[in-house]
Parts: structure tokens; C-alpha cells; sequence
């Protein structure tokens, strides 16, 4: 994306809550939406004398993910706490990783990963008054619920160029992390954060300029109009020849608006040092292993790539049916069914047909419609024994009540009128031109586009065994003859 | 009942198991001591032995025990020597309490101490100071000054401190005592109020050796709440070795030297202990740990990086004290925490936030901690050619009150001869060797980790030769 002859520099943070059972550090469980302060304990709650003990589930999550973006991972790697006063925060620091992270490197797609280190999650404030925010609050409440709760920080490398790429890509990581099992990535519930690092510079340059980081952009098309804002406002300040100020910005959705949180000179000194209530995270082969075991043998992008190269769909009903691993799994099972010559753009656009009529979030697999069915009705229409009119009603029949839908076909009298066929559908064209001689007059006169009434009048007399084209054939060759 | 009271506790624990007294009888003596404790050693006492009555088939047999106020008591305050947390009472029970009371050691009372710690006089508690019971014009020591003083007063059978840079050891010495710190990870941290993670273990201060190897056999053990607590190899025995046959000492030139500036009178107590060494049959030689004398900067260094994480919890939103009085967070923050923390605490706090500032870290937490580990590759040299390491535990007696006070930098060459040993990790143990001008003065034995059997039975001997009487200390 070039706007105005600049060109925007994106990297993103992103935090995702792990499903562990059990919180990072001690053994309360991980919850949403309970009553306030109901799951916590000592450690939690930042107790005098309370000392962290690393959960192992979490560690074997952040390796999983680790191993999904093809990171390198650590043997050995540090906790640090990172220091600062916040009532978020109870123990005045949170334990994170710094200059020894699980994971470096990596990719996804175009963008590459810089490091995933795991941390743990911060409480969460409730503010009364009209501000929402600490700041000018009549009272605050902190729930510790969520305190502790197992963190991957994920930090990309600054390779995306524009909001819309930085929504897709996301959509994309959400997918493979919610495919590897180690979280519900739900943006609206926090279990998936992203912040993002913003800088434009001019186009065909190679400099970084200086960056912002957005933060608070807690749905996917949030994060795509900050950004958009961002790159708005800094492309302004340049082209009237300010600078751009190194500071943290907080997007208000409502409002579309980017306030300042703080400044470059008012970053907090974290002073990280390692951690000396645990020990070095030791990473053995056996876990490495253990990690491996439980990833799916494809990633979602990986089969969606897989899916156009080899299947030839688009790139979009690809990425329909992997984002959708229950999709893509009952594809590749009808797809697999018998029947022959089958069409794999077919298949899926009659996956499509089903989960509309299955409602969108519904697993097909466990609808009445066995994907060598779906396979068979398929192959049916390509053979053209069914009328595609008529194909969709049996499609409803068979998810009414399942079935064969050859069975279907033949019980309910829905076999395509061939041509030929005891002779009824040229006499069905005969009946149609005498019920619309003027249309009929208008094709013999070379407008095509007249077949349209006679074909319908055929289509509705054969309730839509016929075949659309085969009837303008029939009309054209009966209408146009010499 | 005075009989009863000057039974060391695990002749106690043993006449209570051979139904020769009753525990219950023994809770009531040594409670009532504790009531009228004119020391101020204890901040809370108990007002009986817990339910579920006498414990003559424990190992512990029901004697009584003092803890220090740091390590958390379910329900009973528990306030590290702070008024930030007056009144404290936190929801649970530090492991190495709960294994000592599981034990059949009923907690007698809490005991007062310097603020979290951070002292070697019991003058920096929030709740005054601790008068040492050989001269009550004198200090008894820190931090765990409440549990010497009580000990050595006989106002508790035993207690539990922890030692950070010699707060076990340095007031055992000063009290006539005797105190170990053990290996770092040998008993768990879960529970104890921090004051810097990397260096404080919990320990017995007891009247005798065989009354400490009893009480720490029972406080050690891996604890799945403490990462960094480790498996005790094998079990701590009673100590019985009565010679120190071929046991080779080393006097470290540069903590135990004459340019180490131990005091007159230590240094003679400190010679003779050697010679009594030497009859029972342990060489002594010098030997050297180059880096010790930097040890104390290293120390105060990591510690109070350390400490100014560990406290930067206690802000005033979730449990103790609290100055609201502005919406602000920041002035609640401020003037809870200016109101809470002694001016030793803040000192320190300052210093280790200062010593992990972005730019300075390298420099002196980064430097700090690679002193650090010169000092234990030091040990391991040491202790190649030799078994244990010897020195003063302090380079002085009690001092009295308010001598030290007002230069922290004095106050600080307290630990010149103890910190090395908490930097290194390594096991440690003080030992009451004689008296002088009429004050108590130990002798620390330090050897390789996990080295706590042999060094009890080291002491044990030693012990037995010097013939210490703690009696002028008892009320």
C-alpha cells in the first residue's frame, strides 16, 4: 500500500490467553465470567511469603505455538520480572521473559515472527465514573479472577504494510492458534489481544521512521481502523513537515480517536532481572516431542494452500473450509467418497448449500448428510441425472432426514427430462412458443435473450427436473431452424 | 518448673515421649515465660497449645516453638517487623511452620525482628527493639534478634529465624546461642516473607547443637510450592562425633585476618576455639577466599535489588496498612508506603531500585552478581583442601543500643564474615565459643552444600570441648 507516496511499517503484539486448566503460576483455575474474585489463592493475590511454581501445561502450550510458527526453541530459558505500580498488578511486578525467551524466530505466512515468550495475565479493573479509566474514576475494583492466567506474547517482525493485511494476518494466526488447541481466541473476551507498532516512511526507502504503538484494539476490525487512523496521522504530520513523536497510544472505537497514553519520556524503567523464585524453564526432548505430538499434521494455512495448488479452489473458499477444520475435514472425506470425475470446486460449493441450510456454525459431519451423499448428489448433477433446481431439494430432503440421494431422486419422481426423453420436453417447448408467440417471435427475430419466458414456462410445468440449458438448446434449435 | 524450663528442648521433646512430663505442662511453663517476655522478643503469644491436645507420639514431642514474624501463620499476625503490616493475619501457613507443627512443635509465639530483615540489631523492627538478655543496655542481634533473645532467655525451648546475610547466625552469636543457616533450597521459602529471594533460608536458633540438627531435620524437604527448594539427601541424625579426627579447618586470611577488623576480645575466644579444635584432633591452617572481602558490596547490591521487587507488594490496595486521603493512586502509593517502611527499609529500597535502573544494571547488579560467583568458585577451591571453613561469626560482641544507628555502613560490617556464605549458597553454623567482657561470641563453621550432618556433628564436638554456660543469660 502506498498512501500519498509513504509507506506504513506494521508489527504486531499479540497476547493470547493459554486454556490451561490452572493459572500460570498456581493452581486456581482459569475462568471467564465468574463471580469476581472467587478464583484466587496466595500467589494470585501477590500474598506476602507466596512464591510461583511454572505450569507445566503452559509451558507445553507456548511450544506448540512455538513449533507451529517454526520458532527456534530455547533448551534453557529465564523468567524476569518486569517491574511497575499498578493495582492490576499484585505483586508490583509481573513475571514475564526478557533477554531469554522460549522462542525466537519463526513464521507465518509473509510475516515473520521475532519471539513468544510466555508471561502471565495482569487482573482486571472495573472502573466506576463517567471516565471508564483509572484516571478520574470515583472508585475502581479489581477482580483477580483473570490474575495469573498463562500468557504467550507474540511479537512479529515489522513486515506488514497495510491495515488490511494486518486483519488478515491476524484472522490467520487466530485460526492456527485456535486449531493447535491452546486457546479460545476470543478477541471480545480478551482470550486474544493485539497491539501494534506503526510507522510510516516514505515509499521505496528502507529507514524505519518512528514508531507508535497502538494499543487497546480489542476486535479485528478495530485493529484494522487504528491502524488505518495511524498511518492517516503520521502521513499528515509528515507531509506538513512535522515528525512523529515515539509514544503509546490508546484507540477509542467509538470515537475512531487515538489518544495519548504516554510519551517516549514517560516510559516506565521496567528493571527487568531474573526472576530468583524459579528456576532456568529447561526444555527436554521429550516435551519437544510431547509438543509435536499434539499439533494437527497441517496447519490451517498450510492446507488452504495445499487446497488451492493441488484442488484448484480460490483462494477464498480455501481458506473457508480450513479456517473451518470440520469443513475442511468433511471436504476431503467427500472428496474421497465414491462417484468418480468429481469436481472439487463443486463439492465445496455444495458445502456451502449445506451449512446454509444447517445453520453457519454447524458441524456438517454431525448433520443427517454423509459426505459420500453430498459426493453422490455432486457427481449426479455433473453427470446431469439431476437438475441443479432439483438437486437443492434433495439436498433439503437428505438434511430433513438423510438418506441416498439417488434413492431421493428416484422416489420423488426428480430425475432430469432429458431430451429425447418419450419426447416430453420438445413437447413442452411446442407448449411454451404457443403460450408466448411474441417471445417466440423476438428469438426467431435473433434475440437471444427472449428464450428466457420459455425456458421458465418449461422449468415450471417439469417443477425443475429439466435441464435450464438443454430447454434454451432445445427452444433456439426449434425456433431457429432452417 | 524451673527444672522443667532448663531441659533443652530435645531432652524435652524426649521426656515428653517417655511420658515423663506433660507437653501441655510444658506449653503452660514456657507460655507463661513468653507472657511476661520484658526482651520484647515476642510480637504475638499464643494463648495455648492448639487443639488436638498433647503430642507425646510426635518427633517433636509437643515442645513448644518461636517463630520469627515473617514466616506466615494462618490467622495469627504475621507482620515481618513492619508496620505496613500491622495486624496482618495471612489466610495460610508458611510450609516449614506447618511441617515443624506437624512435627508436634506447637507455635509458642511469633517473635519480633529487624523489618523484613533488613538489620543486624533488631533496632529497625516497627515494633522496637529487642534487648539482648546478657546486658539489656546491648543489642541482641539481627534479624532474627526476637528468636535469639528468646531462646537464649529461655523464654522459648527453640525457635525458627531466617538468614539472609547472617540474621540467623550473626544474633545467635550475639545472644550466646546457637543458630545455622542451611543450605540454600535445603528447607522451603513458601510462606516466609521475602526479603531476597536468592539468599534467605529458613534455620534453627536452638540452646544446643543437638537441639538444631532436631529441629532442622524436620524442616527440610522439597516443597512443590518452592521452585527452588531441593530434595535433602538422606536425614539429619542427632550429632555424636566426640573428636574432630582428621577434620581439616581453614582460617580464611581475609575474614578471619587481622585486617579483618575483628575485636580484642572475639579474636581470643576465636584463637582459643582453635586450639580446643587442634586437641580434638582437626588441623588448622590458613587458607584463602580472595574475592570475600568484596562480598559485603556484592551483597548489598543483589539484596536490595531483590528487596525492591519483593516489597513493591505492599501498596496499600489488597491487606495492610493504608493512607487514603487524595482519589490519586500515585499519592495512596506514597504516602502509604513513606508511612509504613522504616528509614532502613527505604534506604534499601532506593539502592536496589537504583542498582536495576535501565544503564546502571549492568554495572552493579550485572557486576554484583559475577562477584557472586567468584565467591563460590572461592568455596569450591576452599574446600578442595579443606573440610570446613572457620571464622568469627561477628567480628564484635553485643554492642549496646543506639551505637550503630546512625551509620548504616557500620551497621553493615555486622555480616563481613557471614555474607559470603549466603552468597555461596553454603551451609553455616554459629556456635557459642566463650565470652567476652562478660558477652557471648560464636564461632561459625561453613561447609560444601548439603554438608549439614557432617558440620553438626563438627560442632557437636567442638561444642562439648568448649563447655559454653548460657545460664547468666536466662531469666
Amino acid at each position: 500500500m502506498s498512501e500519498h507516496g509513504y509507506e506504513p511499517v506494521i508489527g504486531l503484539e499479540i497476547h493470547v490467553q493459554m486454556k490451561t486448566r490452572t493459572k500460570m503460576f498456581c493452581a486456581c483455575d482459569v475462568t471467564f465470567g465468574e463471580p469476581p474474585n472467587t478464583h484466587t489463592c496466595p500467589v494470585c493475590l501477590g500474598l506476602p511469603g507466596a512464591l510461583p511454581v511454572a505450569n507445566e501445561r503452559a509451558v507445553h502450550f507456548a511450544l506448540r505455538i512455538g513449533l507451529a510458527l517454526g520458532s527456534e526453541i530455547a533448551g534453557r530459558s529465564i523468567f524476569h520480572r518486569k517491574n511497575y505500580f499498578y493495582p492490576d498488578n499484585p505483586k508490583g511486578y509481573q513475571i514475564s521473559q526478557y533477554d531469554i525467551p522460549l522462542c525466537r524466530g519463526g513464521r507465518l505466512g509473509e510475516v515473520r515472527i521475532h519471539r513468544v515468550h510466555l508471561e502471565e495475565d495482569a487482573a482486571k479493573l472495573n472502573h466506576l465514573g463517567q471516565s471508564g479509566r483509572i484516571h478520574g474514576a470515583d472508585r475502581s475494583w479489581v477482580d483477580f479472577n483473570r490474575c495469573g492466567t498463562p500468557l504467550v506474547e507474540i511479537v512479529t517482525e515489522p513486515d506488514i504494510r497495510s491495515p488490511e493485511q494486518a486483519r488478515d494476518w491476524l484472522v490467520v494466526l487466530r485460526e492456527t492458534l485456535r486449531q493447535i488447541g491452546v486457546s479460545d481466541v476470543d478477541m471480545s473476551q480478551g482470550s486474544l489481544r493485539c497491539d501494534a507498532n506503526v510507522s510510516v516512511r516514505p515509499s521505496r526507502t528502507h529507514e524505519l521512521g518512528t514508531k507508535t504503538e497502538l494499543k487497546n484494539m480489542n476486535s479485528f476490525a478495530f485493529l484494522e481502523r487504528g491502524v488505518r487512523k495511524e498511518i492517516e496521522r503520521q502521513v499528515q504530520l509528515l507531509g506538513s513537515g512535522d515528525t512523529v513523536v515515539q509514544e503509546t497510544l490508546h484507540y477509542d472505537p467509538a470515537g475512531d480517536r487515538l489518544t495519548p497514553l504516554r510519551s517516549k519520556e514517560e516510559a516506565h524503567d521496567y528493571r527487568y532481572f531474573p526472576e530468583p523464585d524459579l528456576v532456568p524453564l529447561l526444555v527436554t526432548p521429550e516435551m519437544l516431542d510431547g509438543a509435536r505430538a499434539e499439533l494437527p499434521d497441517e496447519l490451517p494455512i498450510e492446507r488452504a494452500a495445499r487446497f488451492e495448488r493441488e484442488l484448484g479452489l480460490s483462494a477464498e473458499r480455501a481458506r473457508m473450509l480450513t479456517f473451518r477444520p470440520e469443513l475442511a475435514a468433511y471436504f476431503e472425506r467427500a472428496l474421497a467418497a465414491d462417484g468418480g470425475g468429481r469436481d472439487p470446486s463443486a463439492i465445496a460449493n455444495w458445502i456451502e448449500q449445506l451449512i446454509e441450510r444447517i445453520g453457519s456454525n454447524a458441524d456438517p459431519a454431525r448433520s443427517n448428510v454423509a459426505p459420500e451423499s453430498l459426493a453422490a448428489l455432486a457427481a449426479m448433477v455433473q453427470a446431469r441425472e439431476v437438475s441443479r433446481d432439483a438437486a437443492r431439494e434433495v439436498l433439503t430432503m437428505l438434511v430433513e432426514r438423510g438418506g441416498d440421494p439417488r434413492a431421493i431422486v428416484e422416489r420423488e419422481g426428480l430425475g432430469a427430462i432429458k431430451a429425447g426423453e418419450d419426447g416430453q420436453l420438445a413437447e413442452l417447448v411446442e407448449a411454451a412458443i404457443a403460450a408466448d408467440p411474441a417471445a417466440a417471435e423476438q428469438v426467431r427475430g435473433g434475440n437471444d435473450r427472449a428464450t428466457g419466458p420459455l425456458v421458465a414456462y418449461v422449468m415450471r410445468e417439469t417443477k425443475g427436473r429439466a435441464d435450464g440449458g438443454e430447454v434454451r438448446r432445445l427452444i433456439l434449435e426449434r425456433l431457429r431452424q432452417a | 518448673m524451673s527444672e522443667l524450663l532448663d531441659l533443652p528442648a530435645a531432652s524435652a521433646a524426649a521426656a515428653v515421649r517417655s511420658g515423663e512430663i506433660e507437653a501441655r505442662e510444658l506449653f503452660d511453663a514456657y507460655r507463661e515465660r513468653a507472657e511476661q517476655d520484658e526482651l520484647n522478643a515476642f510480637t504475638w503469644v499464643a494463648e495455648g497449645p492448639p487443639a488436638g491436645g498433647d503430642q507425646p507420639d510426635t518427633p517433636l514431642g509437643g515442645v513448644p516453638l518461636a517463630v520469627k514474624d515473617l514466616f506466615c501463620t494462618e490467622g495469627i499476625p504475621s507482620q515481618a517487623g513492619s508496620r505496613i503490616l500491622e495486624g496482618y493475619r495471612p489466610p495460610y501457613t508458611a510450609t516449614v511452620v506447618a511441617k515443624l507443627n506437624q512435627a508436634g512443635a506447637p507455635l509458642l509465639g511469633k517473635t519480633n525482628q529487624d523489618e523484613f530483615a533488613m538489620g543486624s540489631s533488631n533496632e529497625n523492627s516497627g515494633f522496637g527493639p529487642v534487648l539482648n538478655p546478657w546486658d539489656r543496655t546491648r543489642v541482641p542481634g539481627g534479624s532474627s534478634g526476637g528468636s535469639a533473645a528468646a531462646v537464649a532467655a529461655g523464654l522459648a525451648p527453640w525457635a525458627i529465624g531466617t538468614d539472609t546475610g547472617g540474621s540467623i547466625r550473626q544474633p545467635a552469636a550475639l545472644c550466646g546461642i546457637v543458630g545455622m543457616k542451611p543450605t540454600y533450597g535445603a528447607c522451603s521459602r513458601y510462606g516466609m516473607i521475602a526479603f531476597a529471594s536468592s539468599l534467605d533460608q529458613a534455620g534453627p536458633l536452638t540452646r544446643d547443637v543437638t537441639d538444631a540438627a532436631l529441629l532442622l531435620r524436620h524442616m527440610v524437604g522439597r516443597d512443590t510450592c518452592d521452585s527452588t527448594s531441593l530434595e535433602f539427601p538422606g536425614e539429619i541424625e542427632p550429632p555424636s562425633a566426640e573428636s574432630l579426627q582428621g577434620i581439616r579447618l581453614g582460617v580464611p586470611e581475609e575474614l578471619a585476618g587481622s585486617e579483618g577488623g575483628v575485636e580484642a576480645g572475639v579474636r581470643e575466644q576465636f584463637d582459643r576455639t582453635l586450639k580446643l579444635a587442634e586437641e580434638l584432633g582437626a588441623s588448622v591452617e590458613p587458607c584463602r577466599l580472595r574475592h570475600a572481602p568484596h562480598a559485603l558490596s556484592a551483597y548489598y547490591l543483589i539484596a536490595p535489588a531483590e528487596a525492591s521487587a519483593n516489597l513493591a507488594r505492599f501498596d496499600g490496595v489488597r491487606y495492610g496498612l493504608r493512607v487514603d486521603g487524595s482519589s490519586d493512586l500515585i499519592t495512596m502509593y506514597n504516602r502509604t508506603r513513606s508511612a509504613g517502611f522504616g528509614a532502613e527499609v527505604k534506604r534499601r529500597i532506593m539502592l536496589g531500585t537504583y542498582a536495576l535502573s535501565s544503564g546502571y544494571y549492568e554495572a552493579y547488579y550485572g557486576t554484583a552478581q559475577k562477584v557472586r560467583t567468584k565467591i563460590s568458585e572461592d568455596f569450591r577451591d576452599a574446600f578442595e583442601a579443606f573440610d570446613f571453613i572457620v571464622t568469627p561469626t561477628s567480628p564484635w560482641a553485643a554492642f549496646e543500643l543506639g551505637a550503630k544507628t546512625d551509620d548504616p555502613l557500620a551497621m553493615y560490617l555486622n555480616d563481613f564474615c557471614t555474607v559470603p556464605m549466603s552468597l555461596a549458597g553454603i551451609p553455616a553454623i554459629s556456635i557459642p565459643c566463650g565470652l567476652s567482657d562478660g558477652l557471648p561470641v560464636g564461632f561459625q563453621l561453613a561447609g560444601p552444600a548439603f554438608s549439614e550432618g557432617r558440620l553438626l556433628d563438627a560442632a557437636y564436638a567442638l561444642e562439648s570441648a568448649i563447655g559454653f554456660d548460657g545460664n547468666a543469660a536466662r531469666v
